[in-house]
């Protein structure tokens, strides 16, 4: 008996260990077999209950659209499901769901780099293109809701990069117009930084810690230079001198312009850092524009910036496409109330009425150019602009392998660790297999 | 007849306990396993099972290639070991290598430091004095702490323009990737469970007679003396089973890198985020060949520490039940 604890406390304890880990693995891992329905373009049917599965909801605002569909259709009521807010948990949770084949959710609302994965592996319904009309949407939003050529997901909010910056500043050192280069960029920074309001202000911020934002960076930079990180024929195209400025850029910006510890600023720290008026020129999302402008005292730039699009090397830049679609699952009963559901939250109604109380990016062209909406949001006609020209990310089943190649060679190259055109090689070389097929 | 009676009364006692003890044991051998059948059978279920299937899942590939339609072909694939030396090839080596170094790094800087803090905290606890509840109690907050919260609250502090830049006067960028991340979740693993080999010593310390100290004191030993010479020794059991659990843990540690520094982050990425970041890739064969290789690991660990350290427990143990059972003959 005496022995019991012995064995007990060192094999067992590791057997438990392990069987936490296998357990979580082999949870996840399903039995995939047998030949499933999704993708196949078959009529979406079925009339019922469904469920909404979408991530955290800050404003509150999406149960008011939902209930104001439920009280049009009895009949079909429409529950919400609230994910996780990391993006990442709310794809993983999606991803467990479908691959137990689960029918707990019905319309799944998903980032726009998601697309590809999740029609590829059959888990998403495609939808009838003649049901839904598309005309009146941005046609950048559109490409993202598509794989192949087929429609699996209305755009329903869209995301795209402005450069904000600090009209104050800028009109004390006698500059009438934001830049639209980047040397004008820098000239005009060079010109603050001698007033004495300018002497402690940062010229430069764009993401470059290592997530999902340094993707995002890269792409804009790579794309702005003329470049493209997945070329047309869909093979890596880093190895083209176009590739190579944008990166550079990247690298230069970061050791000349940006703030000392950029590297470990993610989104809310580089708006935290734009609000502490520490910041002339930030790439951001349109979101920061009302919270920069809040008068509550969190701002210290309230009504003394602007946006404009993003600077280029020779001219405008080109942003990167964010956003959420929405789509039906594969395994989904009730299909059909699913789609008319898209519809109604996708529609210009919903879309407007989403602006003005969440001030969520339409995906709804007309939106933008609503004066009674751009009244209330001022960026619109630019942020318009930059969804337009924007450029998504790279569009490839294996999504989440080649973001994080891009993440991990890019934050070499910003950080120094290693040269531009190694970094450049190094992830053509691992992209390659990521994106052959 | 009373002779031969009292020959037989006289000799069932000798011939027959042994046939006796021998019917006992086997009873109370075939009531042990009916009595410890429900435990094993659930042992079977929740720790067996989920490891041979982790297990097989290593030995399939699946999802591998596009059909003509962009579909991923579906299926399984008997992958044999392919998933095992993947592992050990081309820059997923690196990747591996690297995380195994971090994973070791962790746990030897981390138990290390836990140790001595941890026996440190002990006895302070478990001296005698006014307020001590509230001492012991404080040093615990750390402990149930939900690790991800602890993992926030670090975070904060290891800002750029954190509590740990302001007070050391300095601009360290403790969260971007590079070494300065591995210091970070250091102090804060150090900080969240060295309360645990705290806790775990003050039990093994209150188990101590207080008569030996007493003793030690009448021969004059001094307080460093009767540390090494008596509490050392005396807690030694408790001690290992603290830091072989911590040591376990760590080797498995997820949660406070990847909620300190994040994901895919060369400097602190551990063996555990390598096998989580191929499941969430839809790589579940991978995933459980990398978990299957850290819980060899582990064993292994386990092992050698039980081996070198702890094999005087066993050696105690035996001995003890040895002379148990030749007082008992």
């Amino acid at each position: 008996m005496r022995r019991i604890p012995l064995i007990g406390g060192t094999p067992l304890a590791s057997a438990v260990v392990c069987a936490a880990l296998a357990l979580s693995l082999s949870a996840c891992g399903g039995d995939d077999g047998g030949g499933s329905k999704g993708g196949t373009g078959a009529a979406l049917e079925g009339r019922g209950p469904i469920t909404f599965v979408t991530g955290k909801d800050r404003s509150g605002y999406l149960q008011k659209q939902v209930d104001g569909w439920n009280s049009e259709h009895p009949k079909e009521q429409v529950r919400i499901i609230e994910l996780p807010d990391e993006p990442n948990d709310q794809r993983q949770q999606m991803i467990q769901n479908a691959t137990t084949k689960s029918d707990a959710y019905s319309v799944l609302s998903l980032d726009v780099v998601w697309t590809a994965e999740f029609a590829a592996n059959r888990w998403l319904a495609q939808l009838p293109k003649d049901q839904i009309d598309l005309s009146k949407m941005l046609p950048a939003t559109i490409t993202t809701g598509q794989y192949r050529d087929k429609l699996y997901a209305v755009p329903s909010a869209s995301d795209a990069g402005m450069l904000y910056y600090r009209k104050d500043l800028l009109e004390k050192a006698g500059i009438a117009d934001p830049p639209k280069t980047y040397d004008e960029m820098w000239a005009d920074c060079e010109k603050v930084r001698k007033l004495p309001e300018g002497e402690d202000v940062d010229c430069y911020f764009t993401e470059v810690n290592k997530t999902e934002s340094m993707t995002i960076s890269a792409v804009e930079a790579i794309e702005s230079a003329g470049g493209s990180i997945i070329g047309e024929d869909g093979k890596p195209a880093l190895n083209t001198p176009q590739a190579k400025a944008g990166i550079e850029f990247l690298v230069n910006a970061k050791k000349e312009h940006m703030p000392k510890e950029a590297v470990t600023l993610d989104t809310e720290g580089g708006r935290r850092y734009f609000q502490s008026g520490k910041l002339l020129f930030q790439r951001q999302w349109p979101y920061q524009y009302a919270l920069a402008n809040s008068d509550d005292g969190s701002s210290k730039v309230a009504g003394k910036f602007a946006v404009a699009p993003l600077p280029g090397p020779a001219g405008p830049g080109v942003a990167n496409l964010g956003g959420h679609n929405l789509a039906v699952s594969a395994f989904a009963k009730n299909k059909a109330t699913s789609l008319d559901f898209i519809k109604y939250l996708a529609g210009e109604q919903s879309q407007r009425a989403n602006l003005l109380a969440t001030s969520k990016a339409p995906t709804i062209a007309a939106l933008y150019d609503d004066p009674e909406m751009v009244k209330k949001f001022p960026y619109l006609p630019v942020l318009k602009a930059a969804i337009a020209s924007a450029k998504p990310r790279p569009v490839t089943v294996k999504y989440g392998d080649v973001t994080a190649a891009i993440q991990g060679e890019m934050y070499d190259a910003v950080t120094g660790k290693k040269p531009v055109d190694q970094a450049l090689t190094d992830l053509q070389g691992k992209l390659q297999p990521l994106t052959a097929q | 007849m009373t002779a031969t009676e009292r020959a037989s009364a006289a000799g069932t006692p000798a011939a027959g306990p042994p046939r006796k003890r021998g019917r006992d044991v086997q009873g109370t051998k075939r009531l042990a396993a009916l009595l410890l059948s429900p435990t094993l059978l659930v042992l079977a279920l929740v720790i067996g099972y989920p490891v041979l299937a982790g297990f097989r899942e290593s030995l399939y590939a699946r999802g591998e290639g596009l059909d003509a339609d962009g579909f991923v072909v579906e299926g399984d694939r008997f992958a044999g070991l392919d998933n095992y030396t993947a592992i050990f090839q081309g820059d997923r080596a690196d990747a591996f290598w690297n995380a195994f170094s971090n994973t070791t790094f962790f746990t030897l800087t981390t138990v290390v430091l836990e140790t001595v803090i941890g026996v440190a905290m002990a006895l302070i606890m478990h001296q005698a004095f006014r307020g001590r509840s509230i001492v012991r109690a404080s040093i615990l907050v750390p402990w149930a702490i939900p690790t991800a919260i602890s993992g926030l609250l670090w975070r904060w502090i290891f800002q750029a323009d954190g509590a740990a830049n302001a007070l050391l006067r300095q601009e360290i960028l403790w969260t971007a990737d590079g070494f300065p991340a591995k210091m970070a979740v250091v102090i804060a693993e150090v900080w969240k469970t060295s309360p645990f080999i705290g806790l775990l010593v003050l039990a093994g310390l209150q188990m101590i007679p207080r008569d030996v100290y007493e003793a030690a004191r009448v021969d004059g030993a001094g307080p460093v003396q009767q540390f090494w010479r008596i509490t050392l020794p005396l807690v030694r059991p408790a001690l290992l089973v603290a830091v072989l659990f911590r040591m376990l843990d760590v080797l498995r540690m997820f949660d406070l890198p990847a909620v300190l520094i994040g994901v895919n982050q060369k400097s602190v990425e551990t063996l555990t985020m390598i096998a989580w970041f191929e499941a969430s890739n839809l790589r579940y064969g991978s995933a459980a060949a990398y978990a299957t290789v850290l819980f060899l690991y582990i064993a292994l660990i386990a092992y050698l520490f039980v081996k070198l350290l702890g094999a005087d427990i066993i050696g105690e143990a035996r001995q003890h039940g040895r002379r148990e059972r030749r007082r008992r003959a």
